[in-house]
């Protein structure tokens, strides 16, 4: 058969010598090799009381942001559902009325705005799209459960707190 | 015999194995956290401050366990196993000295619970009795595993009791006596057994990592050949007296290492602390060396699990027969002949 490669190099297996043979030195060095990693820091975080930090660029849970006032900065534009590679956002616009004006910052608000968490890639397309710097991928993980219905995010669930609340 | 002798002596026993539970419970511990910090990892952490109360959670999962006995398992001698494992692991400790006598008012209570003028020999008894246990919990358990990991026990003990029995000859030329306690006596001090006989110890050790089934000699448990080997079927607190008899195995080999050949209770400037201590302290503080040392012996055991691989069965044959023991017929020879010519014949 013609040799897959051009290395040349062939492997001889020498016969062990005495002190091979005795296999006590090799023993030590193994030894010495791993009473020096009795001595080095443990690379275990110990999880639910400490938390590995995420890079500066983590895209985590989504939330949709409020401005300085505390209104909710989004005007249900829809850009962002259109962006998004994994179809996992819907939502339904509506007017604002003149009683809402301290909720919304815009005429038009999103009623209903839902992630699909199962469907969404946390690509972050959705931020990249939002004309209104409304949506961040900015949030923990998202944590599991059990149904399919729950993971479902509305807008209970994503609006940041309102700014007295903090 | 006096009632007092046998209260002392009743004593003695309760606290001894009482002490060896304890040390066998708390190596388990002691086991993983040695592995992991070899390992860059933590260990157990979650029970109790540092995991210390983690034998105790394991010991009351090993009771809670549901207990299976398998259908055609010989039922009298699946039971009998474990009990004989623990059994024979335990009586190890009766001959070993633990510390010098101590002297409360005029009576002198030794720290032995038998001082017994064939001491050596006893250990060497028990510690191939030992095996009883393996191999009968591995036949009753009717299945083919276990009976091979139960063979694979028989013949690895056999090979390396010889190595070890001849290792100990080279010993008693050099001590002249089989009593445990004599020979503690001879190496007072500094004068260890280890520096007059060093091929010897090292057989020793080799052996009794083998007698002890611990890794690289832990042929009859290998998981990965053998499932669990010989207490594949065995569950519940069954199973834990088969674990829990190898930690003893592993103390007592340790405590009979330290008495043969790093000098027991005895270290150096021991006189003045005697004489300086009282007749109660100075002994305990003996024993306290003797511990370390036997804990350091425990630490042995489980750095070498963690570094060597385990031996393939033809290697395992290989070196206890054509290596340790032609080195330890050496070791005679040379140990006879260099004392002949110290005592001019």
């Amino acid at each position: 058969m013609e040799p897959l490669t051009s290395k040349k190099k062939v492997l001889e297996q020498k016969p062990l010598s005495f002190a091979e043979r005795m296999y006590l030195p090799a023993i030590f060095k193994g030894m010495a090799i791993t009473i020096s990693h009795f001595f080095k820091k443990e690379a275990t975080i110990r999880y639910p009381e400490v938390q590995r930090e995420f890079s500066t660029n983590f895209r985590g849970m989504h939330s949709l942001k409020r401005d300085e006032e505390g209104k909710e900065r989004c005007t249900a534009c829809g850009l962002c559902a259109l962006s998004c590679p994994a179809e996992a956002i819907t939502m339904i616009a509506a007017e604002r009325k003149p009683e809402e004006i301290d909720l919304y910052r815009e005429e038009k608000y999103a009623s209903v705005y839902e992630i699909n968490m199962l469907r969404c890639i946390f690509c972050g397309l959705c931020e990249e799209a939002c004309p209104k710097e409304a949506i961040y991928l900015d949030g923990p993980i998202v944590p599991s459960d059990y149904l399919r219905k729950d993971f479902i995010y509305g807008k209970d669930k994503l609006v940041e707190q309102p700014l007295n609340k903090k | 015999m006096d009632i007092a002798f046998v209260i002392e002596k009743f004593v003695l026993v309760a606290i001894i194995f009482g002490i060896s539970l304890v040390i066998a419970m708390y190596s388990t511990y002691a086991e993983r956290k040695v592995a992991a910090f070899l390992q860059d990892r933590l260990g157990p952490d979650r029970a109790g401050p540092f995991g210390i109360l983690q034998p105790l959670a394991d010991g009351v999962k090993m009771f809670m366990k549901e207990e299976i006995v398998p259908s055609n398992a010989s039922k009298w001698l699946f039971m009998v196993g474990p009990g004989l494992a623990m059994l024979t692991a335990c009586i190890g400790t009766a001959v070993i000295p633990w510390g010098s006598p101590i002297a409360i008012g005029d009576r002198i209570i030794p720290l032995q619970v038998a001082d017994i003028n064939v001491g050596l020999l006893y250990i060497f008894g028990v510690v191939s009795l030992g095996v009883y246990g393996v191999m009968i919990g591995g036949w009753a358990s009717n299945n083919k595993y276990s009976l091979l990991s139960a063979i694979r026990a028989a013949s690895q003990n056999i090979s390396y009791e010889i190595a070890m029995g001849l290792s100990i000859i080279a010993l008693l030329l050099v001590t002249g006596t089989m009593s445990l306690k004599e020979i503690v006596d001879g190496q007072h001090g500094w004068r260890w057994n280890v520096l007059y006989q060093p091929l010897g110890f090292l057989l020793f050790m080799i052996c009794s990592f083998a007698e002890t089934n611990r890794a690289p000699f832990d042929l009859p448990e290998c998981e990965t050949e053998l499932i669990g080997g010989y207490h594949t079927e065995y569950s519940s607190m069954k199973l834990g007296f088969y674990l829990f008899a190898e930690y003893i195995n592993m103390f007592v080999s340790a405590a009979v290492m330290a008495t043969l050949y790093f000098g027991g209770y005895n270290y150096p400037g021991m006189d003045w602390v005697l004489a300086n201590t009282g007749p109660v302290i100075g002994p305990l503080i003996g024993t306290g060396v003797f511990f370390i040392k036997i804990f350091a012996f425990i630490f042995f055991f489980m750095w070498v699990r963690w570094t060597i691989p385990r031996f393939r069965y033809d290697q395992l044959m290989h070196l206890g027969w054509k290596v340790l023991i032609p080195l330890a017929i050496a070791n005679i020879v040379v140990t006879g002949v260099v004392i002949a010519v110290i005592e001019g014949f």
